[in-house]
């Protein structure tokens, strides 16, 4: 692991409080699990194959896999780092105890994220042996699925806490799902991206979500290409970016 | 029940699983008057209030309020009561305004009538101006004055008020007071609870002293003061790190005698008769840092009563 | 006793009739919602336009294409009343548990509402309308919605409001029940991954049950949402009557019935001690 020198105390920190919650915890395991399930006897039995942007024809639901743990790593990401971190922020007020101590604000940004990657890795680790029990994973590049996943969990958590710190009430929370949800939707999760018209295509293709999801598919059918590369890239950049714009917001709220 | 008791209490008793809050008290409060509780905390006053409010049932004993039975009559009571309790149970993201109507609205009030009576009790809890502005930011003495100012919307005979003034600043309470000093001059009964013994001294007519659910005194100030302490207090401060040293120098002046760990209490009726007597007998001796005469306090009273221990 | 028709002079007032009781609370959701809505109005329309072209339109066409739809039905059709049933289910649950611990912890303006003439019934019975005021509406901008979208044949389709309504208070009494007993809202949480997730994938909103093994078709059958999602679907589809329409209903009034009992044991039990 980096160094994470005093962010990891706010990581502790959250493990501590966490070990209270296991219920919450363990419940993370399951929704994913469940949409897998749903779309495999459900979804897939209606749509039964369908042809990948790379030309193959998969069951439906070794298309739709993938997408689920792409999305399983946002999702994770963004509920630690947009409900927990709002809390702390404005009412908790935890962090300025924190930077009471020696800690810097950009130890906090990476603290927060760091967490959301553990929290985040645990649950993919969990959804890919259920995928490879329940068939979905077809190739050993699926080891790198899991990297994959924290590196579309980083990116997610970064951009996320960047956004939290530029909510000022609950209601503005509605805003963060209303991103949220249509990139879960229409990010190649649920249909190739050849159903789109081509100016869409390219809509689609400047978001995030999507180049997880080519990723997640890519390993876990094992069609893997040089163009990965730039998918991991992308998503890389976005992390960094999202973690030092955070630092400094949580620098300038809280250090005035 | 005579007409002129707007409230009587007999053997009232609230009980929470195996804790007794309130343990067989009985008391009366006459319509205009001020009726206070006093006691430190956890002695059952809040608990009295929330049943006296008709919003806590009664365990046993018998409650009369206007003389019905908040067992049965519970929304007619409540309909010319007001209720001020300990936390300010304001919506924060609503507006000062906003909170007034909104709170009339449970009272069966008109709009009009809401509007009329938000804009009177804005201009007397001094919120005019503040009246577009949202709670949350408000420092806590226009917290609390709004709090008095909703519990009067229905034009209540009887005000609760549950410790009106913990936690304010020294201005805030007097500008509290000053209100409340007013709404009694109106003829509004009020009942407060409180462990300040200035705020008792300054509001109530009569009071009674809680402890441990029980009343352990009733009067007014000036005979509680009358019978539970002296007219005056002679405060003698030592160079010691325990005072009891000195309790034999002074013992046989004034009524009683009292050690705390930094002074030593005289209560006298004549305060410098005992002060000079203190320092012809010291003279010589270990003489006093200080000695203060000052006119004795409920406080006096209320810690003879109460005990000197902490209470959490 | 004579009783003053003003409620603001002194002397015994006449007293308030549970009509007025329950418009004194409404005004409080109201102002509420005045200050909400923007946002409400927004995420309810664009989370079912965003559905429908994703589901209905998108997967509908990989569906139609590979089954001719469900049933014979186009799947954007047969999946819009689903969906209309689960995101009812959505708002229901959003609305009975932080909302309700609010009310009941941090603002403790149920506690201000039961120091006025008002009784626990009524603060329910004043809440729970509310609630179903907001489905209502937006169930509405749903349908209409929908039939934009060209995936609604019938004038049926509007008894699917009423559906949605009952069916999100079948969730709304439990939930209220719930939450009252609730310290804090760890585990709202919780109630969304174990119970919301779940049964918006299998109950019928997606595809029908009939394809889930028999075992996990217990879940739909004793849970409100399937019952709703058969009625509504029905209703959609042109015909108002569905089949046993007696049972799914008599299943969705049982939950709300014995919801509503324990919500207001629960009530009592929290608010008037």
């Amino acid at each position: 692991m980096l160094s994470l020198g005093l962010a990891r105390f706010v990581v502790l920190r959250n493990i501590t409080t966490f070990r209270r919650g296991w219920l919450v915890f363990v419940s993370g395991f399951f929704e994913p699990i469940f949409y897998l399930l749903s779309i495999g006897v459900g979804l897939g039995a209606l749509v039964r194959t369908v042809a990948t942007d790379s030309g193959a024809v998969i069951p439906y639901a070794d298309f739709v896999a993938p997408a689920m743990l792409a999305t399983a790593a946002m999702n994770g990401a963004i509920a630690d780092v947009t409900f927990n971190v709002y809390f702390k922020l404005r009412h908790a007020r935890l962090y300025d105890t924190m930077l009471a101590t020696p800690a810097s604000p950009r130890d906090i940004a990476v603290g927060e994220v760091t967490w959301a990657l553990i929290r985040g890795g645990i649950y993919s680790a969990g959804f890919l042996l259920v995928a490879l029990v329940m068939g979905h994973v077809h190739s050993w590049w699926a080891l790198l699925a899991l990297p994959a996943a924290l590196v579309i969990g980083a990116a997610f958590a970064g951009v996320g806490m960047w956004a939290t710190t530029h909510i000022r009430s609950w209601q503005d929370f509605d805003l963060i799902f209303l991103i949220v949800q249509p990139l879960f939707l229409f990010s190649a999760t649920f249909f190739p991206l050849s159903t789109y018209a081509e100016p869409l295509r390219w809509v689609v293709r400047a978001t995030p979500l999507y180049h997880g999801v080519v990723l997640e598919r890519a390993l876990l059918l094992g069609d893997v290409h040089w163009g990965l590369l730039g998918s991991a890239a992308y998503l890389a950049a976005l992390a960094g970016l999202g973690m030092w714009a955070a630092g400094r917001r949580v620098g300038r709220l809280l250090l005035t | 029940m005579s007409p002129d008791v707007l409230l009587s209490a007999r053997g009232l008793t609230k009980t929470f699983g195996n804790f007794t809050a309130v343990d067989g008290v009985d008391f009366e409060v006459r319509p205009g008057e001020a009726f206070g509780f006093l006691g430190p905390n956890g002695a059952g006053k809040s608990s009295t209030m929330r049943m006296v409010a008709a919003v806590s049932p009664v365990t046993s004993g018998e409650l009369r309020i206007f003389g019905l039975d908040p067992a049965v009559d519970g929304p007619a009571i409540r309909a010319r009561l007001g209720n001020c309790p300990q936390q300010d149970r304001l919506d924060e993201e609503l507006s000062v305004e906003e909170n007034l109507w909104v709170y009339g609205r449970f009272f069966g009030l008109s709009k009009a009538e809401v509007r009329a009576r938000a804009d009177e009790l804005l201009d007397f809890a001094q919120l005019t101006e503040r009246r577009h502005d949202k709670v949350e930011p408000l420092s806590g003495g226009m917290k609390r004055r709004l709090v008095i100012a909703r519990s009067l919307i229905n034009n209540p005979e009887l005000l609760l008020l549950d410790e009106p003034t913990t936690g304010l600043d020294p201005q805030a309470r007097h500008v509290l007071w000053d209100r409340l000093f007013r709404l009694k001059r109106q003829g509004v009964t009020l009942i407060l609870t409180t462990h300040y013994m200035d705020e008792a001294e300054q509001l109530c007519d009569r009071l009674v002293v809680m402890d441990k659910g029980r009343i352990v005194a009733e009067g007014s100030p000036r005979q509680l003061i009358a019978e539970h302490s002296t007219r005056e207090v002679v405060e003698v401060r030592f160079d010691a790190d325990d005072h009891g040293e000195h309790r034999d120098v002074l013992d046989g002046l004034g009524e009683r005698l009292e050690v705390l760990p930094d002074r030593i209490l005289l209560y006298a009726h004549d305060g410098d008769a005992v002060a000079t007597a203190v320092t012809h007998r010291t003279r010589g001796g270990s003489e006093p840092l200080s000695t203060l005469v000052r006119r004795s306090t409920l406080e006096d009273v209320f810690l003879h009563l109460t005990g000197r221990t902490l209470v959490d | 006793m004579t009783l003053s028709s003003s409620r603001l002079t002194p002397g015994p007032r006449r007293p308030l009739s549970w009509v007025e009781r329950t418009t004194g609370l409404v005004a409080f959701h109201r102002v509420l919602l005045r200050r909400t809505w923007r946002g409400e109005a927004v995420s309810r329309f664009l989370t079912p336009v965003l559905f429908l072209a994703a589901m209905g339109v998108g997967v509908g066409g990989l569906v139609d294409r590979a089954s001719g739809g469900v049933g014979g039905v186009p799947y954007l059709r047969f999946v819009v009343p689903g969906i209309v049933l689960a995101s009812a289910m959505q708002w229901a649950v959003n609305e009975s548990m932080w909302p309700v611990l609010t009310l009941i912890k941090w603002n403790q303006m149920y506690a201000a509402m039961l120091a006025a003439p008002t009784k626990v019934a009524d603060v329910l019975r004043a809440h729970w309308l509310m609630i179903c005021v907001n489905i209502a509406w937006s169930a509405a901008v749903f349908i209409a919605v929908a039939t934009a979208f060209g995936a609604v044949h019938s004038w049926w389709a509007l008894l699917g409001i009423p559906i949605a309504v009952l069916t999100a208070m079948a969730f709304v009494t439990p939930l209220f029940w719930f939450a009252a007993a609730r310290q804090d809202e760890e585990g709202f949480t919780t109630v969304f991954r174990l119970v919301v997730t779940p049964l918006m994938l299998f109950s019928g909103t997606f595809f029908p049950i009939s394809q889930l093994p028999a075992w996990l078709q217990v879940l739909p059958w004793v849970t409100p949402l399937w019952h709703g999602t058969e009625l509504a679907r029905s209703a959609f589809l042109g015909d108002p009557v569905a089949d046993r329409w007696w049972l799914h209903l008599a299943i969705i009034a049982a939950w709300i019935v014995v919801g509503a009992w324990g919500a207001r044991r629960a009530f009592q039990r929290r608010l008037v001690a």
